[in-house]
């Protein structure tokens, strides 16, 4: 299943029309000890680029942006619970939300995981 | 994802670095800018180092701040025109937290006063240092002589070891008590040192040339018991200490009796009603305050920070001046002002953020308890 990235240090997992949203472990690495994560609704509209979810860490609330056009089936309710699975584990159980795709062309505009790594190192 | 927090607010002006800056990029700090400074927000983790000051000894560079001294004829009189703490009645190698007012009472900067013996050391806010300056320099008589500091650089090592590192280095720190200051010599260099900070925790400031400073915190962290500590922990430190930070809690636009700092208007000033402000803050302290400072407790883990609005019912009577996770406390905690009939320990109130009401209650503050060593050997 061929995974995306954002500038926005966002990831997306495509599985047909389906794709899974987190923030990258450079990400996590960068706010440190996430204690809330706030996810969109299930049925929520996002648009590209648009404000989907809000991260908290001790110190700051960041917005995470949705990478693609499309609409939210599910929020990974155990962040609820347990928000530093962001820290522990980001680009696998710490996922914050499912959603359609709306526009599969936008994919095209995303990094592969080896132009982000690149990305990454340059910043 | 972005990140907004601590960007510079210093526009036009190039961000100074740091004597330690170095040490700390060679330690692992994530430098940002703060204060016009390149400072390190964390190394390791703002939870962990937050939770090692409260257990063990955190060494903080605030070399940022304004390290003054001012001597002269009744230099203590002419301090007292412009804060309200009993300066002239401060002993040799006693310091007081005191507050720098405008002619409304309104809040310049908070500082600590220290009488050095020949003279009163000051240090004030990094962030509003040069105002300061110029604040003292254009209301003290011109025989009183103010020198800023700028080849000394100040550290705080703070947390219940702090005592047990430091007196291995510097015997005389363990016999000093809370708001207490003496001189010392380490390695030849010339160090003063004070039992004070801003953690809520025992512990100490010391200042040192800069020359010396890389030595002496090498010297330091080198100890077992002792630590780096970002600016992340300790701002959640003194949230939880219940302490005000200037230029969020604090401003010109709040008096001392508003801000709950009653405590910084000694008696005798009281009485003579002769500081800044005085009709204001008298009145303030007599018949209460229209607002208050107060500690929120947050329901749930949602943090509440900074710049939320404060409701009761469709109310809306007050904002968030500080806020975010506390790690000892192991939930959100926030202090803004609220009017004072809502002020009381238990009044429930609510904050906004992002459009979503989140439940408050008003709280007595420390939220966590203050550990100052008043005695020695007790």
């Amino acid at each position: 299943m061929p995974r995306y990235f954002t500038e926005e240090h966002e990831w997306i997992d495509v599985d047909g029309d389906v794709a899974t949203v987190g923030i990258t472990d450079f990400a996590q690495g960068q706010l440190g000890d996430i204690v809330f994560v706030e996810v969109p609704d299930t049925g929520a509209e996002l648009s590209k680029g648009g404000d989907a979810a809000v991260v908290e860490s001790v110190k700051a609330a960041s917005d995470v942006y949705a990478p693609v056009d499309g609409t939210v089936t599910e929020g990974n309710g155990q962040l609820e619970e347990d928000p530093a699975l962001v820290n522990s584990d980001p680009e696998g159980e710490g996922w914050f939300f499912r959603m359609t795709l709306g526009d599969k062309s936008q994919l095209e505009g995303l990094m592969d995981a080896k132009a982000y790594k690149v990305f990454c190192d340059a910043l | 994802m972005t990140d907004t927090e601590f960007t510079g607010d210093e526009a036009g002006l190039e961000t100074a670095t740091l004597p330690l800056d170095a040490w700390h990029r060679a330690k692992g700090g994530r430098m940002v800018e703060f204060a016009g400074y390149w400072m390190p927000i964390q190394y390791e983790g703002i939870m962990a180092e937050h939770l090692w000051v409260r257990e063990n000894a955190g060494l903080f560079d605030v070399s940022h701040m304004g390290q003054l001294a001012l001597s002269g004829d009744d230099v203590a009189e002419a301090l007292e025109t412009l804060v309200p703490g009993d300066i002239a009645g401060l002993k040799p190698g006693r310091m007081r937290y005191s507050l720098l007012l405008d002619e409304d009472g309104g809040i310049l900067d908070d500082l600590m006063i220290t009488n050095e013996g020949d003279q009163f050391g000051i240090v004030v806010n990094g962030a509003v240092k040069w105002e300061d300056i110029g604040h003292l320099r254009e209301n003290l008589p011109d025989d009183i002589t103010l020198n800023h500091n700028e080849d000394y650089g100040l550290l705080a090592l703070q947390g219940p070891k702090a005592v047990d590192a430091l007196a291995r280095l510097v015997p005389e720190a363990a016999s000093l008590v809370f708001m207490q200051a003496a001189r010392a010599t380490w390695a030849g260099h010339a160090i003063a040192l004070s039992r004070s900070g801003y953690t809520g925790e025992d512990g100490f400031e010391i200042s040192l040339p800069n020359e010396a400073l890389e030595v002496f915190a090498d010297a330091l962290c080198a100890m077992d018991e002792v630590k780096p500590i970002g600016l992340g922990a300790r701002d959640s430190l003194r949230l939880e200490a219940g302490l005000p930070l200037y230029g969020h809690d604090l401003t010109p636009a709040i008096d001392p009796a508003e801000a709950d700092l009653g405590f910084a208007v000694s008696k005798r000033r009281r009485e003579e009603e002769n500081f800044p402000g005085a009709a204001r803050i008298l009145g303030h302290l007599a018949d209460g305050s229209p607002r208050k400072r107060v500690g929120l407790l947050v329901d749930g883990k949602l943090p509440v920070r900074e710049g939320a609005k404060l409701f009761d019912g469709e109310d809306e009577i007050g904002v968030v001046t500080s806020g975010g996770f506390a790690p000892s406390v192991g939930a959100p905690i926030a202090m803004g002002y609220v009017p004072r009939d809502h002020a009381v320990p238990g009044t429930a109130v609510a904050a906004e953020v992002r459009g979503k009401r989140v439940h408050c209650t008003v709280a007595a503050m420390p939220f966590v308890p203050h550990n100052y060593v008043r005695k020695t050997g007790g």
